[in-house]
């Protein structure tokens, strides 16, 4: 088996982990939030739990021979949670087994193509989630964590997959070791923030009432209505939208500072490279509005009108155009960055 | 406008002024007019005047939900200028644009949103938040001047509200353990000032009467002064920035190998400079470019480039030096940075009479990755017959597919190839009006055709010389060295730039990981217990602690714990001043 082989065997695997954690995950949220409704005094429902991950199908069978009713000496999803967090933990180990490997096979940081900065940035995310799990309970982010991490991964080798190849010219310098990967860790701290804010605007749509305004919208108010629908129930195990604000603020500072320093060494690096600091080059461009876009988040939770559901809606869209700027920046836009190695 | 003034209740003349005698009792009520020039629907709401409305203005312009807005739309505002092209970035994308949408191209010119960020709405958002954000600066950096001075107000005179509350037993005495919780708050006697806490110790009387010792711990001073200096920062950017657009020059030159390169504005294929600076400031050094050595791996992609130039400052020894991709030479307080690089095939090119009217590289510009180029060769010179102009394209490893199309399979000169049109007539290059080198007029020049009627095509490798028809005359292709495109940036703003881009970053780590908290400990004598259990056995001293911090702020209950600890004479180190952490 060559190194190659290795690395995208892992990486494979740490996919199908990430899909079974997820699952996993969904299951013991859906517990929680059954057993809250039931101290509630609130007659629960007939458990739904969607299944949408491939590979997951042993898990399925597990959780419906486990007893419908939780028991009381055990906490509420407590074996959906241990198959989550093994397999995340296995899965985030090969994940970093097919990153290493990928960057024994290239010669060079695996972070120079689309490919290779998929699979690094959501390992970083899967990280950080993994270091504050350690420090709090956030399980009610895994789902989503997996998910987005099982999803980019598997994008990653479907579609972004080419074989290592030396590296260009212009990346061949220094700061690719300083500038890419703390662009990595942002990006990977605001996906956890992200999924954090979702939760928190649904948990805020959850609890309020619908406005008259919103009523008056009908069907095309369809969020709101999903978020205070039966099959959203599971957001009850989600902590209060307080918790969650606390969370994403202390999330997004750091994630603001790396950002910050992302922008400053990628000037630094372009004016080593091409002679210019700032030259509002299209990812230059899409690095300047992430900034503003988590500047605004900063204020606006200070900010009377703005604080709570405004706020964590700016800090959504902070990630949706990290998102662009990795995706339809690279791909469809010309410029200077043009590294995805897809032509 | 006039003081707010009271209004009489009288039904039949409300516009009458009242009398001063107004009883309290009697609330005043306004009559709604119906109709007011001014807008007031109560006579007595009191006017805004000239000075109101000034301040209104400024309150406007620097609220926090102005600065929001203007952020946003900041943010929106520079999203064009990455889908459309650019007049600064790419002018000559940006012209065929224009070109290829006559019906929105020049609406879209028009507006600004092909020169988004020079455009005036551009620059009007960022200069309303500039003074937004000054607007902002002042008036904190006074009111946290003055915090300073204003002495941190004392515990609560209760702490049971608050949640965390602690409490412990100490074995120290009442004054050592404030002593020890003093030490504790002052930190470090190096950082202590700037990190440590503000303390106040008040020894009064309880409700209940009891005599107590309470002791105020109070921090975030930093935090803000990490603020004010990010904001004061930002605006140090945009000044640098400023005085860097007027004072930066750049040039561009190509130079083909063994050429010599001289650093004046005339010597340069392109020049640009700030509105203050002077060409005449340039130092006159030059530049040869000896060798151009590129490194291809086997499937042609690049690997490095390296120009090996040597360079001589006036009046100094020449100097060799390399100028690599990531690698810039810095001369003369700027960099020459290595911007492109191909190949300037070297041709003679001989008239009709078998006089040499053209002889020298050309640098013709790689198409492709393998660098299939193409250029054009202008010969006006020519002793009799038509001026001669070549349109060239050259294959570096030439291979020719089963179709005939030729194609290149390699960047380096493994197989090279030139295939040449012939054009005869008139350049034009006499009419004054400038042209591009690479590309030739055709207003006035006939194609050379062969003896198919179709445009001949011609085909030379290095060492060769082919004779044009028409008896026009020879083409030798001498040899086929190597160009670089070279990019000479001089911005004396750079170190201020980045200057104050670091007291940036440093001021927002400062600003979001600084603590702001409060931490009180209410001190009484207590008496301790019988020695047994662990006991502390005699006086002791109780104490209750209790914090308030953001909910964000998870160390402000470790901070709690461990200065609670120090007050019990526990040895602990003190985390209070240290960054949040995850």
């Amino acid at each position: 088996m060559t190194v190659t082989d290795l690395s995208v065997m892992a990486l494979w695997t740490a996919a199908t982990l990430y899909a079974i954690a997820m699952v996993a995950y969904s299951v013991r949220l859906a517990r929680v939030a059954e057993a809250k409704l039931n101290a509630k005094n609130i007659a629960p429902a007939p458990l739904a739990v969607a299944v949408g991950a491939a590979g997951a199908i042993d898990v399925e069978a597990d959780v419906a021979d486990a007893p419908p009713a939780p028991s009381p000496t055990r906490a509420p999803g407590a074996r959906a949670r241990g198959i989550g967090r093994s397999t995340m933990l296995v899965g985030f180990v090969l994940h970093l087994v097919g990153v290493v490997t990928r960057g024994i096979d290239a010669g060079h940081a695996p972070w120079s193509s689309m490919y290779e900065f998929t699979i690094t940035g959501t390992m970083v995310a899967v990280a950080v989630f993994l270091i504050v799990q350690r420090k709090r309970d956030i399980t009610y982010i895994a789902p989503a964590v997996a998910g987005f991490a099982a999803f980019a991964v598997v994008t990653g080798l479907r579609v972004w997959y080419r074989g290592a190849v030396g590296l260009q010219p212009a990346l061949d310098s220094y700061w690719l070791v300083i500038h890419v990967p703390i662009a990595i860790m942002a990006s990977g701290i605001f996906g956890v923030s992200g999924a954090a804010s979702v939760l928190q605007v649904m948990r805020i749509d959850r609890d309020s009432e619908l406005k008259k305004r919103r009523r008056f919208l009908g069907w095309m108010n369809l969020p709101h209505r999903l978020v205070k629908s039966k099959a959203a129930r599971a957001l009850e195990a989600v902590p209060q939208p307080q918790v969650l604000e606390s969370l994403t603020f202390r999330l997004n500072a750091l994630g603001f500072v790396l950002w910050t320093f992302t922008v400053m060494s990628g000037a630094m690096w372009a004016e080593h490279a091409w002679g210019r600091f700032w030259g509002w080059d299209p990812k230059e461009v899409w690095s300047f509005v992430i900034w503003i876009l988590y500047a605004a988040y900063l204020h606006a939770r200070t900010t009377q009108g703005w604080a709570g559901r405004r706020a964590a809606w700016l800090a959504i869209w902070g990630f949706i155009a990290i998102v662009l700027n990795f995706t339809v920046v690279n791909l469809y836009v010309q410029g200077l960055h043009s590294y995805s190695g897809l032509k | 406008m006039s003081a707010p003034e009271s209004e009489a209740p009288e039904q039949q003349t409300p516009e009458q002024q009242a009398p001063e005698q107004q009883t309290p009792e009697q609330p005043v009520i306004d009559t709604p007019k119906r109709f007011s020039v001014d807008n007031y629907a109560y006579k007595s709401a009191p006017r805004l005047g000239v000075r109101g409305w000034l301040r209104w203005g400024w309150r406007q312009v620097t609220s926090m939900r102005l600065a929001l807005v203007l952020l946003l739309l900041l943010g929106l505002a520079a999203i064009p200028g990455s889908l459309l092209p650019q007049w600064p970035t790419n002018g000559a994308k940006t012209q065929s644009f224009i070109d290829n949408n006559p019906g929105i191209g020049p609406v879209l010119d028009k507006v600004g949103l092909l020169n988004v960020f020079g455009s005036a709405w551009f620059t009007s958002i960022y200069v309303l938040l500039f003074l937004s954000l000054i607007g902002c600066i002042i008036p904190r950096a006074v009111a946290h001047g003055k915090a300073a001075l204003v002495p941190v107000s004392s515990a609560p005179s209760s702490l049971a509200r608050y949640d965390g509350r602690l409490e412990a037993s100490s074995p120290l005495s009442q004054s050592d353990a404030v002593a020890a919780l003093r030490s504790w708050g002052r930190g470090n006697l190096v950082w202590g000032w700037l990190t440590g806490y503000r303390v106040r110790v008040d020894e009064r009387t309880a409700r209940d009467g009891t005599a107590q010792v309470a002791v105020a711990l109070e921090q975030g001073s930093l935090r803000e002064w990490g603020n004010l200096l990010f904001h004061t920062a930002l605006v140090g950017v945009l000044c640098a920035l400023a005085f860097g657009s007027a004072y930066t020059y750049r040039g561009q030159a190509v130079i083909v190998e063994g050429q010599t390169f001289t650093n004046a504005a005339v010597d340069y294929d392109s020049f640009e400079a700030g509105r203050l600076f002077d060409p005449a400031w340039l130092k006159p050094f030059t530049l040869r470019l000896d060798k151009f050595d590129p490194v291809f791996d086997v499937t042609g992609r690049p690997v490095s480039f390296t120009a090996h130039v040597t360079y001589a400052k006036p009046g100094e020894h020449a100097e060799n030096a390399t100028i690599k991709v990531n690698h810039p030479l810095g001369i003369d307080g700027g960099n020459i940075y290595l911007q492109g690089n191909g190949y300037a095939p070297a041709l003679t090119v001989k008239d009709s009479a078998g006089n040499v009217a053209f002889s020298g590289p050309t640098p013709f510009l790689p198409q492709d990755g393998m660098y299939t180029s193409t250029g054009v060769v202008k010969v006006p010179d020519v002793t009799s017959g038509p001026q001669i102009g070549l349109v060239a394209t050259l294959y570096p490893t030439a291979a020719q597919a089963t179709d005939g199309t030729v194609s290149s399979v390699n960047p380096q000169a493994v197989n090279p190839v030139i295939l040449l049109t012939a054009y005869k007539g008139d350049l034009g290059l006499d009419t004054g009006i400038p042209q591009n080198v690479y590309q030739l007029d055709e207003t006035k020049l006939t194609q050379v055709l062969g003896d198919d009627g179709k445009p001949l095509v011609i085909d030379i490798t290095p060492g060769q010389t082919v004779t044009l028809p028409d008896g026009l005359g020879t083409v030798t292709w001498d040899s086929l060295p190597r160009f670089v495109a070279l990019d000479l940036r001089a911005d004396p703003s750079l170190p201020w730039v980045l200057g104050t881009a670091l007291a940036t970053l440093l001021g927002i780590a400062v600003s979001l990981f600084a603590p702001r908290r409060r931490l009180w400990f209410v001190l009484t004598h207590g008496e301790g217990g019988d020695g047994t259990d662990g006991d502390v056995p005699g006086s002791i001293t109780l104490v209750e602690a209790a914090a308030l911090a953001p909910p964000h702020d998870e160390a402000a209950a470790r901070a709690l714990a461990s200065a609670l600890a120090v007050s019990t004479g526990s040895p602990v180190p003190r985390p209070g001043a240290r960054q949040e952490e995850l």
